[in-house]
């Protein structure tokens, strides 16, 4: 049997349901967010860390000219390493029937014992190419499903310009291409880059490495230092030619990962606290309304012998109950969003078994943070309730204390009106609500900033890249840098209207004991294709003497303009020098130095040598051209511009639009939430007061101007410090990115703005018409006649 | 009405056992920058099964004592003593426990949870306290056995007074402590609710205390105390008690 005193609770639950489902919505916001994002993020952590252990992902990578495999003995050698691999790993093309160029390819050799020790592959289908088969060849799935190719089909292949067909006799996954990025680019492309495995002695007899690896993976000992061990390795390797040895954390496809798991992981800290902060305050506000209509209860309760605690906990529990529906809610919901997110990485990121985990963990946190939530938010008034003397409460309660508001002090009453008047002494006599409520208001804004700005700093990077920086329609890259000359010779091509050769050298720079791996560009003395541009758009040449560098790398090597820093070029000679800083600049991707190509081919001591040339093209012709360079073995690889922007508007709407779209619901609940709790809550508390003007003679809209111009005025309050938050909430969600690969600027339009506002505003001024209607009925006689 | 003079019925009273006892009770409390004496040192006890009046104007006090005797308030100064417990040092848990156990309250304004029943309003004690009757049997007692579910809204000002009664007496209280019962009802409805009181104090034996600024309701009473000023002015007792149908105001 329910005691009567939860009867009361029941009722009065029914009597609040307005309030009670909107700050249900509130914390169900607050807990769908965190269960789905964390859940999110526990479920891909879960799926990496397995997957990375059982196919013992390595912890150290160098890719080398070559090395005699006794090297690996030594390698093996160096202290605080368990295991040292090593394989061949060769660019290839891939000049598949459907594609317009060939794909672009890496092909990896299997040891003759079959499973790699390290770095192992996941089968997904069929099988691993059998010992002293030349003919056969496992394929990663992001390729194989993108091209429809399964066990048994023959996929093409260019091994040192010698065009061969292998059978597929599997398809695999694998740790190194979770996020299979081509080299050397940003972005995944699954229907262009084909990784393939072949035997150890087909691609050893191809580009005559026999008794040879270019490719090492080091697998460290527990609490090993990875830069101690990476000092040793390039110490070892760089004679054979290493353009550096780097850690996971700089493995392209780890990368990625990384820092989407960074980001998911600030958010599913940050969002959860703002929907039950807002929470807190609304069943704050609620509830210390409800303690003051119920004074009298409650002093009757404690007359017929209700103990203190009795009474603080029955309010507790109201609260409690609300937030638990509202968790409840959340939690379903949460699951459900938890698992759409997750299906939506299985889109971006191969791992063999990524699926939503519902936590127990996370689920019960979930639950125990929303009652926290709701005993925060009744703590003033549970205390309240429970020092009320009873005798004291039995009497109605002392009329509310005005004053003269700031603005009538400072005799601005001209300017208002009656009702402007009453709204301000109103605001003004409770400055601690006002201030919550706009601040409740700036969270919803802050919120919609926050869910729309990656499509503004998407487009600004777009703009800057591709419109600014990347302006060539067609980009050739080279297998070896190629004479300079051979630029006019491209320029002869069908279709090609502008041509400039660019020169790309990997290079360890350092500064005092900092050093980074990094490219050197060289660009051509007139580049206007591909040029140095901040992110504000503004071009920058390459200066005259020395380097410019990357503000990103400046900042890493802690490096000022005027100094001078360690060059090693991690190429041909690997000659040591030293180059001026001669600027910095803020540019967005990765981190590079920018040269005159003069100037970087004297530091080469090279005559002048291009590893890349950027085209500008007559699209009606550029079948012609593709065919013409298709042909040339010293061309490995053909990207066009409009492929690529196409390529990365498609990887960043299908999530960004799904992401949006939650985040503006969520926003919306909060504005209605406090809007309408703060609506209810003044009607109910100046409802006599309201009906008292209607006597007086004030119409229906006058007295809504009243009440309503209150909420506006917090509503308005809340615009601009929301706009502030938003901005740093972006900040704060970006902080996961590593900065080392690309910056993400974190801009935020007008129309981002604008949009927050709106969408603020709208959900306001629903809330407000569903006060405005209790308004309207308000019964003038039934009002005037309740005590208090 | 009250007449000091009848020897035996002191005696009577006096030799009865006391169920409470105040002595020098005062109340200051303080209001904005002033303090208001509400009582200025009264000797008060309630005596086994009596049916006392405390009469007075308003702002006399009589509200004052009546919390502080039925435990919903502490005095500033003096002593309050039930049975053999001293109320005067008892913490706010010990004076709940004590109103949960002795102690039944009836409110001027009824004081009804508006979101209960009839029943459950009655139940809200019955069901914390000791020794309860039934919800509809207290219900039974003041006549509204045929409106147990129907919610303070829907029942008249007498109504709600006569379930404040039940809510009251349900719990078998040794004392019930009634502030201006009739303060918010017509005559007739006052007088329904007197007699509820009444066949209470007579049939269960509850010591009963009534606040009321009305003089004629004292003619009820065993005992009549007249406050004024924070101090007792008067107190006698009735030789004849007047039954509550024949009193008129």
């Amino acid at each position: 049997m329910v005691a009567a005193i939860d009867r009361k609770l029941l009722r009065d639950l029914f009597n609040l349901r307005g309030q009670v489902i909107t700050i249900a919505l509130v914390c169900a916001c607050g807990i769908a967010s965190y269960a789905s994002v964390l859940g999110t993020y526990e479920s891909l952590l879960y799926a990496r860390d397995a997957y990375y252990e059982r196919q013992r992902f390595a912890d150290v990578f160098a890719y080398l000219k070559r090395a005699p495999d006794a090297l690996l003995a030594r390698i093996q050698d160096i202290p605080g390493v368990s295991l040292a691999y090593g394989r061949i790993l060769q660019p290839v093309k891939v000049p598949i029937e459907g594609l317009t160029e060939p794909a672009q390819g890496q092909a990896i050799s299997l040891p003759a014992t079959g499973e790699p020790p390290l770095n192992g592959v996941h089968l997904v289908e069929g099988r691993l190419p059998e010992t002293g088969r030349e003919d056969e060849a496992l394929l990663l799935e992001a390729f194989a499903k993108a091209h429809k190719l399964r066990p048994g089909d023959h996929i093409p292949v260019v091994l040192n310009g010698v065009l061969r067909s292998f059978r597929i006799t599997g398809i695999a996954m694998s740790p190194e291409y979770v996020f299979s990025v081509p080299p050397g680019e940003m972005l995944a492309d699954p229907l262009r880059f084909a990784v393939l495995w072949l035997n150890q002695e087909v691609l050893a007899a191809a580009y005559q490495m026999e008794g040879a690896f270019n490719d090492v993976l080091v697998k460290l000992q527990p609490g090993a230092s990875e830069s101690a061990v990476i000092v040793e390795l390039n110490a070892l390797l760089d004679p054979h030619g290493c353009m550096g040895a780097y850690g996971r954390d700089k493995q392209l496809s780890h990368n990625v990962v990384k820092s989407e798991l960074g980001s998911l992981k600030a958010m599913a800290k940050v969002l959860p606290v703002i929907f039950l902060a807002v929470a807190a305050f609304l069943v704050n506000v609620v509830l210390s309304r409800l303690v003051q209509l119920q004074r009298q209860q409650i002093a009757v309760l404690k007359a017929v012998g209700y103990r203190d605690r009795d009474i603080g906990l029955h309010y507790l529990k109201l609260v409690s109950v609300i937030l638990l529906i509202g968790a409840l809610l959340g939690l379903a919901f949460g699951v459900w969003i938890g698992r759409y997110f997750t299906d939506l990485y299985i889109k971006f990121f191969a791992f063999p078994d990524l699926r939503y985990i519902s936590d127990p963990g996370v689920l019960g946190t979930a639950l125990l943070v929303s009652v926290v939530t709701a005993v925060i938010g009744a703590l003033a008034s549970a205390r309240t309730v429970m020092r009320l003397p009873p005798a004291e409460a039995m009497r109605p309660e002392a009329p509310a204390i005005y004053r003269r508001a700031l603005s009538e002090v400072l005799k601005l009453q001209a300017l208002f009106g009656d009702s402007a008047r009453m709204v301000l002494r109103e605001l003004e006599r409770r400055p601690l609500r006002t201030l919550l409520s706009a601040l409740g208001i700036a969270f919803s804004v802050a919120l919609l900033v926050s869910g729309r700005f990656m499509f503004d700093s998407i487009d600004l990077l777009m703009n800057v890249v591709f419109e600014g920086a990347q302006r060539e329609d067609v980009i050739v890259v080279f297998s070896e840098a190629v004479p300079e000359r051979a630029m006019r010779e491209i320029g002869h091509l069908p279709g090609v209207l502008r041509v400039e050769g660019l020169r790309v050298v990997p290079v360890r720079v350092r500064f005092g004991h900092r050093t980074r791996d990094v490219q050197l560009m060289g660009y051509g003395d007139r580049a206007q294709l591909r040029r140095v541009m901040d992110d504000r758009g503004r071009v920058y040449l390459p200066p005259r003497e020395g380097v410019m560098l990357s503000s990103e790398l400046a900042k890493v090597l802690n490096v000022g303009l005027g100094q001078r820093v360690r060059v090693e070029l991690l190429e041909g000679e690997r000659q040591k020098s030293e180059l001026a800083v001669t600027g910095i600049v803020d540019d967005l991707i990765a981190m590079f130095g920018h040269m005159r190509l003069d100037n970087l081919n004297r530091l080469m001591r090279e005559q002048s040598r291009v590893s890349m040339a950027a085209l500008s093209v007559d699209p009606r012709r550029y079948g012609e051209l593709r065919d013409a360079l298709t042909d040339r073995p010293a061309v490995l690889g053909i990207s066009r511009r409009e492929h690529l922007i196409e390529q990365f508007k498609r990887q960043t709407a299908d999530q960004m639009h799904v992401f949006t779209f939650i985040v503006t619901a969520f926003a919306s609940i909060i504005a209605i939430g406090v809007v309408y709790n703060n609506a209810r809550v003044s009607l109910s508390m100046r409802s006599r007061d309201l009906a008292s003007l209607r006597v007086l003679g004030f119409r229906r809209g006058e007295i809504s101007a009243v009440l309503l111009g209150e909420l506006a005025l917090e509503v308005l309050l809340g615009l601009p410090p929301g706009m502030l938050i938003g901005k740093l909430l972006a900040i704060g969600m970006m902080s996961g990115i590593d900065t080392e690969q690309y910056r993400f600027p974190v801009v935020i339009s007008a129309q981002t703005y604008a949009y927050a506002a709106v969408v603020t505003l709208g959900a306001a001024l629903v809330s407000a018409l569903l006060v405005r209607r209790k308004l309207d009925k308000l019964d003038l006689i039934a009002v005037l006649k309740t005590r208090e | 009405m009250a007449n000091p003079a009848t020897v035996e019925q002191t005696v009577r009273y006096r030799s009865a056992n006391a169920v409470l006892v105040g002595n020098a009770l005062t109340k200051v409390y303080r209001m904005g920058e002033v303090n208001v004496h509400a009582l200025r040192g009264i000797d008060i006890a309630l005596y086994e099964g009596e049916l006392m009046v405390l009469l007075g104007a308003s702002g006399s006090g009589k509200s004052t004592l009546l919390n502080i005797l039925g435990g919903l308030d502490v005095p500033t100064e003096g002593r309050v003593v039930y049975r053999d417990q001293d109320l005067t040092s008892a913490d706010n848990d010990q004076l709940t426990a004590f109103r949960r156990d002795h102690v039944g309250f009836v409110f001027q304004f009824y004081n009804l949870i508006p979101s209960l029943t009839a029943r459950e309003n009655v139940a809200l004690v019955t069901e914390i306290a000791p020794n309860p009757i039934t919800p509809e049997a207290a219900l039974d007692l003041v006549d509204l056995g045929e409106r147990l579910d129907h919610f303070p809204a829907q029942l008249s000002g007498g109504e709600q007074q006569r379930v404040a009664i039940a809510r009251a007496v349900a719990k078998q209280p040794d004392m019930l402590m009634c502030d201006e019962p009739t303060g918010a009802l017509d005559a007739a409805t006052g007088r329904i609710v007197l007699e509820v009181l009444e066949r209470v104090n007579r049939e269960l034996g509850t010591t009963t205390a009534i606040i009321t600024h009305n003089a004629p309701i004292a003619a009820m009473a065993d005992r009549v105390v007249t406050l004024a000023d924070g101090l007792i002015k008067q107190e006698g007792y009735n030789s004849q008690k007047k039954p509550v149908r024949e009193i008129v105001w």
